[in-house]
């Protein structure tokens, strides 16, 4: 907890600045409203149930489209390292796929689905499964060849090796890219909803930044941006978990 | 040994038509399936403009000279950014490497700012910047600048303590020995932050000028979805392939310049 802490001085000590920069109005608290006020706000959004609803909104849709991009895109790469037709069928596509602009899809999806949670979940999905499905394709590609012929030399059916070899090797890339996925789930998430949604977090923002309630919108970005490091750092105690057999 | 050699080479160029070839039908097939797709009724005009008709749009943006006039705001915006994230991001890395002050100051922000979705702070950055290209450039360089000081922190903890020592023992000083030998040692890592700082700087680039609208391929895209105008959001969407592309391989041509040195550029390149 110490320990935490100091690490952490930096943060409280800007945070310090703020306040007192604000305070002694060396920057306008129109520009920026001093982080103690931020707080009240961010505590009335909370009693309200505001940032509940928003929150809960925007937490499903960036939830389920990663959980199919992770689903879709993991078995998309790994099939693409194992069958040799798959990869040259679909790697050149990701290949032309990967650079585009992820935000890019956004008006065109408006076209398919509108604005509402579906449209947020397909963004999500498509935005997030390329870099799954190269983390999938890189890790099973390099699984080792002795272990591969040894599984084969004790007998073990193409699907079980498939299961017990090319999976436990691909997982460090893989959570790698997954890892990479949840951070660009919630830069489209805010993206699109800032762009035009009903509820969430992004329309949160704009709607309070639009009415000039500057205090209550820099609450809710400092959740977003909160939730956002919170969410890595779980992730990442997830795949130091689950890649303890590597040492 | 010439006869091996033309052999090799013969093969070589084989199979690289090869691979050209198996490339060009993927991406030929995907073309077709899009067109069957909308011959066939399966899907509206609106949801999926026809393959003919956004090719003629791309032709017409390009020869109204809107095509380049947008293409070059974003990447001007795009690239802006990214040289400004580089340097700066280098500099602070290499600060952060030397200094340890600066490592206690920064280690935490960078480590809490990095996973954070920073375009969230896109409407602060308007508040205090404005709706022109400063506030735009300013999201890109907040957002592409971690990859680029993370990497090469890496990079320069990295270097062969032998390096160092060599260097030391030659009579390099202390500038020397950071500009002509660290820097050189840690640049593949410093590469690689940089490659994935573009990408960044162009998703970036195009989200800030969708929510600020004006011009700019993300700005034209987004006033075509307004005005229900899906030829010119595929159109879109196919420019900015083409662009993200066009990109990313210059990038990749610049690191094998830079690294023509280097022994991952000696070795043949498995993709």
């Amino acid at each position: 907890m110490t320990r935490a802490l100091n690490r952490y001085l930096p943060l409280l000590l800007l945070a310090l600045l703020w306040e007192a920069a604000t305070r002694a109005g060396l920057i306008s608290k129109l520009a920026l409203p001093p982080i103690s006020e931020v707080f009240i706000a961010w505590f009335d959004l909370l009693r309200e149930g505001d940032l509940f609803a928003n929150g809960w909104s925007s937490l499903y849709r960036a939830g389920l489209g990663l959980l199919l991009a992770v689903v879709v895109g993991a078995a998309a790469g790994i099939f693409m390292a194992w069958f040799r037709p798959v990869n040259i069928l679909v790697g050149p596509l990701i290949e032309i796929f990967y650079p585009l602009p992820k935000s890019a899809l956004i008006p065109v999806i408006a076209f398919w689905l509108g604005f509402g949670d579906g449209s947020k979940v397909l963004l999500i999905f498509l935005g997030c499964m390329l870099p799954v499905t190269i983390g999938a394709f890189n890790g099973a590609r390099s699984s080792e060849q002795v272990l591969l012929w040894s599984a084969r030399g004790m007998g073990a059916g193409r699907l079980r090796m498939l299961w017990d070899v090319v999976v436990p090797s691909a997982l460090p890339e893989l959570l790698g890219g997954i890892r990479t996925a949840l951070a660009l789930s919630f830069v489209l998430l805010v993206t699109s909803e800032l762009i035009s949604s009903q509820k969430g977090f992004g329309h949160m923002i704009g709607v309070l930044g639009s009415g000039g309630i500057y205090d209550a919108m820099f609450a809710v970005v400092l959740t977003v941006a909160l939730l956002g490091f919170i969410a890595d750092r779980l992730f990442l105690r997830l795949m130091r978990r689950m890649l303890r057999w590597q040492e | 040994m010439a006869g091996i050699g033309e052999r090799s080479r013969g093969a070589r160029a084989a199979r690289a038509a090869g691979g050209v070839a198996a490339r060009t039908m993927s991406i030929v097939l995907l073309l077709i399936l899009w067109e069957a797709l909308v011959r066939s009724g399966a899907v509206t005009p609106f949801q999926l403009p026809s393959l003919v008709r956004v090719v003629e749009r791309v032709g017409i943006d390009a020869a109204s000279g809107e095509l380049f006039y947008n293409a070059g705001l974003t990447l001007y915006r795009a690239l802006a950014g990214f040289a400004i994230a580089g340097v700066a991001g280098v500099a602070l890395g290499m600060l952060i490497f030397k200094s340890a002050v600066a490592r206690w100051f920064f280690d935490p922000i960078i480590s809490a700012g990095f996973p954070m979705p920073k375009v969230a702070f896109l409407p602060i950055i308007i508040l205090w910047f404005g709706v022109y290209d400063m506030p735009k450039i300013t999201m890109i360089v907040i957002d592409a600048i971690f990859p680029v000081v993370t990497a090469t922190v890496l990079g320069f903890s990295g270097v062969d303590r032998q390096l160092i020592w060599s260097a030391r023992n030659m009579g390099a000083r202390e500038p020397e020995l950071l500009w002509q030998i660290m820097l050189p040692a840690a640049l593949p890592q410093i590469l690689t932050g940089l490659q994935v700082a573009l990408p960044v700087a162009l998703i970036i680039a195009i989200a800030t000028e969708m929510l600020m609208g004006g011009r700019g391929l993300g700005g034209a895209m987004l006033e075509a979805s307004r005005m229900a105008d899906s030829p010119g959001a595929f159109a879109g969407l196919v420019e900015m392939t083409v662009l993200g592309y066009a990109a990313i391989k210059a990038m990749a041509l610049v690191r094998r310049r830079l690294l023509q040195w280097h022994q991952e550029t000696q070795r043949p390149s498995g993709v």
